[in-house]
């Protein structure tokens, strides 16, 4: 056992402890401080310029088309973007675990390439297969009859063209996860169901969801909460536009904290969207307890 | 028979989504082998009439694009080996050992994963500038010494090992540390390679961070000069191409040498119920 | 035991850290470090050897940023502590620089070299360099908008000379477009650029601001006239409503006829000849900008770029060496011939014949007629939201009343900060 009069644990956790509590923390609990102050290019130069305006920026945000816009968006890019992505996680999970699925390997890794890919090079690759007139995408769909459709530069299609980015850059993520979960379901209740006569999608529906039901919610909270973080497509790729379309909440939060640096209203736009997650996040857990057999 | 056209539906199903995944990285490489201007040909082509290498030429010897490759590699690197170090050390600990509010602490430490990055960001840029930091390696590799997600895995995994094992370790004598650097480490190889292909993998990806703290283009890591790249050269489609390919292959690389231990971590990650 | 060897590995960790820490710039001290954005960064390299060939202790680092990151990387430098020394800025970011306290005051160093000679430069350009009373910077080179037109297609429309009313401009387009059908069309007007938007709202004699710059004044008439005669243009299908997305290439589509005009600056003088195929070299040209009225040419931006040397600097000697360097009017000339951009000194204009050159030509009238956008730090903000509404009012998303009040509003909630600081200061 330890001699000395402090508990050796302390030097193992101690090191981690600090880098976190000092450089996020810290910073965070600076975040709220900061939302309370209007500090911004005046202020860098002499904090006599700084004033504390409580929850003046939260009152201006709250007021502010261009906020309501990016929550907008970001909320249009969860519900219709999770779900998609999701739903295909789940539907690659189910096609490779099924039982007369070969070559499972190169597909779970031919599915999962997306997700190892730099975000900016495949924004940058995907900018161009979503040109109107050059892009692969419009090829492919001028082959099924469909009209050219200006991805990119039409506010309609913009944030779908970010979706299906997205979509294709993360089901193999939580395809891998659902696969996990798959395959800890015991084989012996679909035997039991089978003798019962189910049919294969009646298994589906009593074995096979219920039994899946915790690994769902859990990548559904952890894609949405990923979601609700949306900066590098739009940075990349539309800068927003076109007329704000594709305008994000990170994104409007790095535009006035790092672009004009009125970093006091930055902060306050990070602290909405933390509530906004943690919130949604506590629904879950919520969720979670009313589950038969919740854990 | 029914078997068999199952079998053939299945497998073609898989066949189109494996080709629909693989059509914008195998058109990014196609891209940045074709003679410039081709790749904007309307309409688009698939395959390059002739194989040129001299985009990549164009990145490494006019637009100084290996000494981003080295910063990447040596930043991933740095804090692959520095947050190895720390979050085996406190994963073990919060698994293993015990002092005081050790539990509570962790349920403080799993909360931080709601709060998202990006509040911290602005506060940490000024106390970074304060440390003198900013627009220097050590920019990047303080926020990711630790993470909570690291020292998560960890404690799943040290969790298993048997407490007799630890605990005859002690009676011969041996001092804690001596346990954590011979006996854990070892224990807890898989989990650590998994979080080293996360970590380095993580780092590597990395662009918003890196975009903020670093000014000077020696320091810039592939993302950032890539982005950098896009900036100017937008017109240019066969050279972004080629950055990309530059910026993704390596990855890519060690994804598929290691990815019995990615898809193990991501997994493990995933089962945490 | 064990207690040792914690510490004495923790310590060697650090070290190597430290190590990777290292400032990068502690391997090169004396090095001037120098900022240029876009081609000019680019391009300048070759007069900074020249440069270090007559200053052999001064040795210069060029780092090119791209002009759409630059304004942000310039402020996040400066809020950071990682400035260069002496930088390339678009002088409507001057403003804002100073006050940040970032740059270095040079009226100073301007009195002791009589070689900068400030009649030399083009007045309504300095002007954009001094900003409460005392000069920031050194300019650079000029730009201002001109119109870029294909000189055939507009022939062949019925204008053998440039138009010079707007009246007569929008006759010209009409025709072109009649000419070259639906699919085509006569202007090129990019939906992210404030440029022509204010430019015709500075003709018709807006102040952009009032108050002393303490509100927005776009609810004017000036204004509202300039963002009516503006909008019509897409109204009538004379410019593309989805801007420059719909671009491929703007010199490949310049050269189809996909456009055949253009609001743009001297930089594309040397762009247009570089890109463009040769059989296209005598089939555009430039033209100042046409008036509303009378009173030929109609106002235009007094823009381009500046040199300015950083307050914190190590290296300020070194660093106005460069620039007073960069200032002769024999590299301004070296300069032009390198990237198409026209020199701020009028001397070395005379030295190259610019006032002559068919394409310059423009230029130099044009230059006579100049306004800058209003001085205050908060231009930059201000710009982005004109381009955000007007773009909003071209899709229609919004009416041209609804853009005009919410960029009237918007604008007031920026500045609102200035008006506070100014009643602090007692004025």
């Amino acid at each position: 056992m330890g001699r000395g009069r402090i508990n050796p644990a302390w030097g193992f956790v101690g090191p981690a402890l600090l880098a976190i509590g000092a450089f996020f923390f810290v910073p965070v609990a600076a975040s709220l401080l900061l939302s309370f102050t209007d500090f911004d290019v005046y202020a860098v130069a002499r904090p006599d310029r700084l004033r504390f305006v409580a929850l003046g920026n939260y009152a201006r945000l709250l007021g502010e088309p261009r906020f309501w816009t990016a929550l907008g968006n970001t909320a249009y890019f969860v519900v219709v973007g999770g779900p998609l992505s999701v739903g295909v996680s789940l539907g690659a999970a189910l096609l490779l675990e099924a039982k007369l699925a070969r070559w499972k390997g190169f597909f779970r890794t031919v599915f999962f390439l997306p997700v190892v890919t730099t975000l900016v090079a495949v924004a940058v690759v995907w900018r161009y297969l979503y040109h109107p007139r050059h892009g692969l995408l419009n090829l492919l769909l001028g082959l099924a009859g469909i009209h050219p459709i200006d991805w990119l530069g039409d506010p309609r299609w913009a944030m779908p063209a970010i979706i299906l980015l997205a979509v294709w850059k993360n089901f193999g993520f939580n395809m891998v996860i659902f696969i996990a979960g798959l395959q800890s379901i015991p084989e012996r209740l679909y035997e039991a169901a089978r003798l019962d006569g189910a049919s294969a999608w009646q298994q589906f529906r009593r074995v096979t969801l219920p039994m899946l039901a915790p690994t769902f919610l859990f990548v559904a909270v952890v894609t949405m909460i990923g979601y609700f973080q949306l900066f590098a497509e739009p940075y990349v790729m539309t800068q927003g536009g076109p007329a704000n379309s594709t305008l994000s909440v990170v994104l409007l939060m790095y535009e006035e904290g790092f672009r004009w640096w009125n970093m006091g209203y930055g902060a306050a736009v990070a602290f909405v969207l933390f509530a906004i997650i943690l919130s949604l996040t506590l629904a879950e857990r919520g969720l979670r307890r009313l589950q038969p057999g919740a854990r | 028979m029914r078997r068999t056209v199952q079998a053939v539906a299945l497998h073609g199903v898989l066949a189109v989504g494996a080709a629909l995944t693989l059509l914008p990285l195998l058109w990014m490489l196609a891209a940045s082998l074709m003679p410039a201007g081709e790749a904007s040909a309307v309409p688009p082509r698939l395959v390059p009439s002739a194989v040129t290498l001299e985009h990549y030429r164009a990145l490494f010897a006019r637009l100084h694009l290996t000494r981003s490759l080295l910063n990447s590699a040596g930043l991933a690197t740095a804090v692959t080996v520095v947050s190895l170090l720390l979050n085996s050390m406190a994963g073990y600990a919060f698994a293993k050992l015990r002092f005081a509010g050790r539990d509570r602490l962790f349920r403080l430490l799993l909360g931080a994963l709601v709060i998202p990055a990006q509040v911290a960001m602005l506060p940490l840029f000024l106390m970074l500038r304060a440390l003198g930091v900013i627009d220097t390696y050590w920019g990047v590799i303080v926020p990711g010494m630790a993470s909570v997600f690291g020292i998560f895995l960890v404690r799943q995994y040290a969790l298993a090992i048997p407490d007799s094992v630890l605990d005859a370790a002690r009676v011969d004598g041996a001092g804690e540390f001596r346990i954590y650097r011979s006996l854990v480490l070892f224990l807890c190889a898989p989990v650590l390679v998994t979080l080293a292909v996360f970590t380095f993998m993580g780092t590597w990806n990395d662009f918003m961070w890196p975009l903020i703290v670093l000014a000077d283009d020696r320091l810039y890591t592939l993302p950032v000069a890539l982005a950098n790249l896009a900036g100017e050269h937008v017109q240019d489609t066969e050279l972004m191409m080629a950055g990309a390919v530059l910026t993704v292959l390596p990855v890519m690389l060690l994804f598929v040498f290691l990815q019995r231990y990615y898809v193990a971590g991501v997994m493990s990650g995933g089962v945490k119920e | 035991m064990s207690a040792w060897r914690r510490p004495a590995r923790a310590l060697l960790l650090l070290g190597l850290a430290a190590a990777l820490g290292c400032r990068i710039d502690a391997t090169d001290t004396g090095a001037v470090r120098f900022w240029a954005m876009g081609r000019e960064g680019e391009e300048v390299q070759q007069l900074v050897l020249e440069f270090e060939r007559r200053h052999p202790d001064i040795h210069v680092r060029v780092q090119q940023i791209p002009w759409g990151a630059a304004h942000e990387k310039l402020l996040t430098a400066d809020v950071g502590g990682a400035m260069p020394d002496v930088f390339q800025a678009g002088n409507t970011w001057l403003p804002e620089l100073v006050a940040l306290g970032a740059l270095e005051p040079l009226d100073e160093r301007l009195a002791r070299w009589p070689a900068i000679d400030r009649d030399d430069y083009f007045p309504g350009i300095v002007d954009t360099n001094v900003v409460d009373g005392a000069t920031w910077a050194v300019p650079w080179y000029v730009d201002t908008r001109v119109l870029f037109y294909r000189s055939d297609l507009l022939a062949e429309a019925g204008y053998p000379e440039p138009p010079r009313t707007w009246t007569a401009w929008t006759d010209a387009m009409l025709r072109v477009k009649e000419r070259v059908g639906p699919e085509r069309y006569a202007i090129l007007l990019p939906l992210r650029e404030w440029q022509p938007p204010v430019i015709l709202a500075l003709q018709r004699g807006a102040s952009l601001l009032r108050d002393g710059a303490r509100y927005g004044d776009f609810q004017s008439p000036p204004v509202r006239a300039a963002f009516e005669f503006y909008l019509d243009l897409f109204r009538r299908g004379l410019a593309p409503r989805a801007g420059d997305t719909a671009l491929a290439n703007l010199y490949q589509d310049f050269a189809r006829g996909y456009f055949s005009l253009y609001i743009s600056g001297p930089w594309n003088i040397g762009e247009f000849a570089r890109r463009l195929p040769a059989d296209l070299a005598d089939r555009w040209t430039t033209a100042p900008l046409p008036a509303p009225g009378d009173g030929y040419p109609g106002v235009s931006l007094a823009g381009g770029a500046s040199l300015a040397v950083s307050r914190g600097s190590d290296r300020k000697d070194a660093a106005w060496k460069l620039v007073e360097f960069l200032s002769q009017p024999a590299q301004q000339v070296r300069f032009y011939r390198l990237t198409g951009d026209l020199p701020a000194r009028k001397a070395a204009w005379a030295d190259e014949g610019l006032p002559r050159d068919r394409r310059a030509h423009a230029f130099w009238i044009q230059l006579q007629s100049v306004q800058s956008t209003p001085k205050i730090p908060e231009w930059e903000r201000i710009a982005a939201k004109i381009s955000q509404y007007a773009e909003a009012a071209i899709r229609g998303t919004m009416t041209i009343d609804q853009a005009l009040a919410g960029l009237d509003r918007d604008v007031d909630n920026v500045l609102e900060k200035r008006r506070w600081l100014m009643r602090a200061a007692g004025r």
